[in-house]
């Protein structure tokens, strides 16, 4: 492992993380606020010998990766909210078939074309499935640049570990801020995927990957199977706490939300309110058993989202009414501020909320 | 049908004029009576052995009747989503680019849901190949209107005959394709008599060489029947093809860059 300091802003270090994890295929389609991603691929992926396509529609890039996936070659696609929409297909196909593939969501203002500027409303799309059937994403929620870079190699091992579909949650915030972020390499597990990849059939029976099950129980088994790895990926869940020893009240928020909450939590430290911040680093698997460690007698919980209420939905089902949880929903459309926070966080405090 | 007991058969006399492409599995395939896929499946079976190419072979399946080509061929194999196989395709063959990359889909799903996939993967010159099963309907789910459905071919859908001013003309993708640049070789056949398979398997084996050389995308229309869906026998689907089919989407070769120097690049793929 070797590392060296860059100044990089988000997605260039989601392309530069998913580079050092050994990524070689890149499939995109041009959207903002994520744009930097497929420009700085098209050089930098050629660069290293891998293969960039320009696709014709996320419909299209999303299926490149599952075709590079089922070959067992490290791949990604990137897109932003109404892109992310149309690769639900593939991305539901591969989950079917058990294929890992890496996608990235640098978020936007929806419904619809919604904004540019940053939102967490693909949450729900994000950690309930987004496609049809039942199945789940790992999901990682980056906060800052370094998380971007570390994350997206988090996420090619986790996928080819669990032959699962792996979702890096940003926005619009995390994609175009820079920050120093510390580059490193990591080793590359190229044994990963090498009983089930496809490379044609030489000197061994062939190969199937498919996500159809028509005989009598096989869908049914296949599902089980699915649920039982979903259970079995619990423990990679994580949380990261702030002030939480002492605090009178949890702010719960993810992503870049996590951290401007954390700058109104220690403004109001040094107020003297105790104040903690929670702030999930997987959304799938949620941190329920950390959370749930959180609610002692008396304590109050603040989820805030830059949407208008998704992940406190999973807050009070982890907490299943053993702490009351409010709710503050930043909309999107609205840069968030750390000031405008305060007042909710006061509010809640105080029981008002 | 059972496995065919090869010895017990000679004892009676009998003498082998044609063997099973190994690549072909000895299973019998669900297809209806009369249904062209079967044929399709040999022809390309036997283009991949003829050519070498069953051990670096990966096959991108479509959804339709064919979904279940997997179960025909011993080839590595992944499902592609309804219409998406060219966009799979492409992600096998970046990623794999020592692999010998096909696809095989049906009208529906390569001339309607998967146009865009289709086409753009034909304007890359992808170096990959497509057989496309044109049978001008939707097989699989019942026989409704394909964007292939001739003009006044009464289908669920267009139970009235298909009609040009609200429904369009037939796509002829064959022609569509040849005028793609990336595309090397681009061909209809059909399958309804002896000579014209043999035709079929000729045009299936060039527009795979062009992949094996590495001068790009290679495109073959198949004119099938789909008896079932047609309400007709076998041998009435056959004729309507001869009769009705080939008069509107003409046979042969609409683009070969072999036989064009200006179109074809150095170098193979392997
Ligand atoms: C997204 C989506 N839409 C619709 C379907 C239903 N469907 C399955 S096969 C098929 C059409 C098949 O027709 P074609 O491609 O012509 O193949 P054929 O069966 O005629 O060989 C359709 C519409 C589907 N599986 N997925
Ligand atoms: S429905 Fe048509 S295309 Fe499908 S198997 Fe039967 S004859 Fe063939
Ligand atoms: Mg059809």
């Amino acid at each position: 492992m070797t590392a060296s300091r860059k100044f990089l802003k988000g997605n260039e270090a989601v392309v530069y993380g998913a580079l050092a994890a050994g990524c070689r295929c890149y499939f995109g389609y041009p959207i903002t606020p994520q744009n930097d991603i497929p420009e700085l691929m098209s050089s930098e992926m050629v660069k290293v010998g891998g293969q960039f396509v320009q696709a014709e529609s996320e419909v299209g890039a999303a299926n490149m990766l599952l075709g590079a996936a089922a070959c067992g070659v490290r791949a990604f696609t990137s897109s932003s909210s109404p892109g992310v929409s149309l690769m639900q297909e593939a991305i539901s196909y591969m989950a079917g078939s058990e294929l890992p593939g890496v996608i990235v969501n640098m978020a936007r203002g929806g419904p619809g074309l919604g904004d540019i500027g940053s939102s967490q409303g693909d949450y729900f799309q994000a950690v309930k499935g987004g496609g049809h059937g039942d199945y789940r994403c790992y999901v990682l929620a980056p906060a800052t640049c370094q998380e971007a870079y570390d994350h997206m190699i988090e996420a090619f091992d986790v996928a080819y570990a669990w032959r699962v579909p792996v979702l890096v949650l940003g926005d619009a915030i995390l994609g175009q801020m820079k920050e120093p972020v510390t580059t490193w390499t990591p080793d590359v597990n190229a044994d990963a995927g090498k009983d089930w990849r496809l490379e044609g059939a030489s000197g061994r029976p062939e190969r199937l990957l498919k996500s159809l099950f028509l005989e009598d129980g096989a869908l049914a088994g296949h599902n089980a199977k699915l649920q039982t790895r979903y259970r079995d990926m619990q423990p990679l869940s994580r949380l990261e706490t702030v002030g939480v020893d002492d605090a009178e009240l949890v702010i719960v928020a993810f992503g870049t939300i996590g951290r401007i909450a954390r700058s109104a939590a220690s403004q109001l430290r040094k107020q003297g309110h105790k104040v903690g911040v929670a702030r999930p680093v997987t959304l799938f698997p949620f941190p329920v058993a950390q959370l749930q460690a959180l609610a002692v007698p008396g304590r109050r919980f603040l989820t805030i989202e830059q949407n208008c209420g998704q992940m406190v939905e999973d807050v009070r089902l982890a907490l299943a009414g053993k702490a009351e949880v409010a709710f503050h929903g930043h909309l999107p459309g609205n840069l968030p501020n750390p000031d405008e926070f305060i007042q909710p966080i006061l509010d809640a405090l105080a029981a008002k909320a | 049908m059972t496995s065919i007991n090869l010895a017990a058969l000679q004892q009676e006399g009998y003498t082998e004029v044609a063997t099973l492409p190994e690549v072909l599995a000895d299973r019998p395939m669900h297809y209806c009576p009369g249904c062209h896929h079967g044929i399709a499946h040999r022809l390309v079976a036997e283009a991949l052995e003829e050519l070498g190419q069953v051990e670096r072979t990966i096959c991108v399946s479509s959804i339709g009747c064919s979904v279940f080509i997997y179960n025909y061929m011993h080839l590595d194999t992944v499902e592609a989503p309804h219409g998406r196989a060219a966009a799979v395709a492409t992600g096998v063959k970046r990623a794999r680019p020592d692999a010998f990359v096909f696809t095989y889909q049906g009208d529906g799903d390569l001339a309607s849901i998967g146009l865009a996939e289709s086409m753009h993967c034909a304007n890359r010159g992808e170096k990959l190949s497509i057989v496309f099963i044109n049978n001008t309907v939707y097989g699989m789910t019942g026989g409704q209107m394909a964007p292939t459905t001739l003009p006044g071919q009464k289908t669920t859908t267009s139970p009235g005959g298909r009609c040009a001013s609200t429904e369009g003309l037939p796509l002829k993708m064959a022609e569509i394709m040849a005028g793609l640049g990336g595309v090397a070789y681009s061909a209809r056949v059909a399958t309804t008599s002896l000579k014209r398979i043999v035709e079929a398997k000729k045009a299936i084996k060039a527009a795979f060489q062009c992949q094996i050389d590495g001068r790009g995308f290679g495109f073959v229309e198949l004119l099938s029947a789909c008896p079932t869906n047609w309400r007709m026998t076998p041998l009435q689907a056959n004729e309507r093809v001869e009769k009705e089919l080939i008069p509107y989407f003409p046979l042969g070769v609409f683009k070969d860059d072999a036989n064009d120097p200006a179109c074809s690049v150095s170098g193979g793929d392997s």
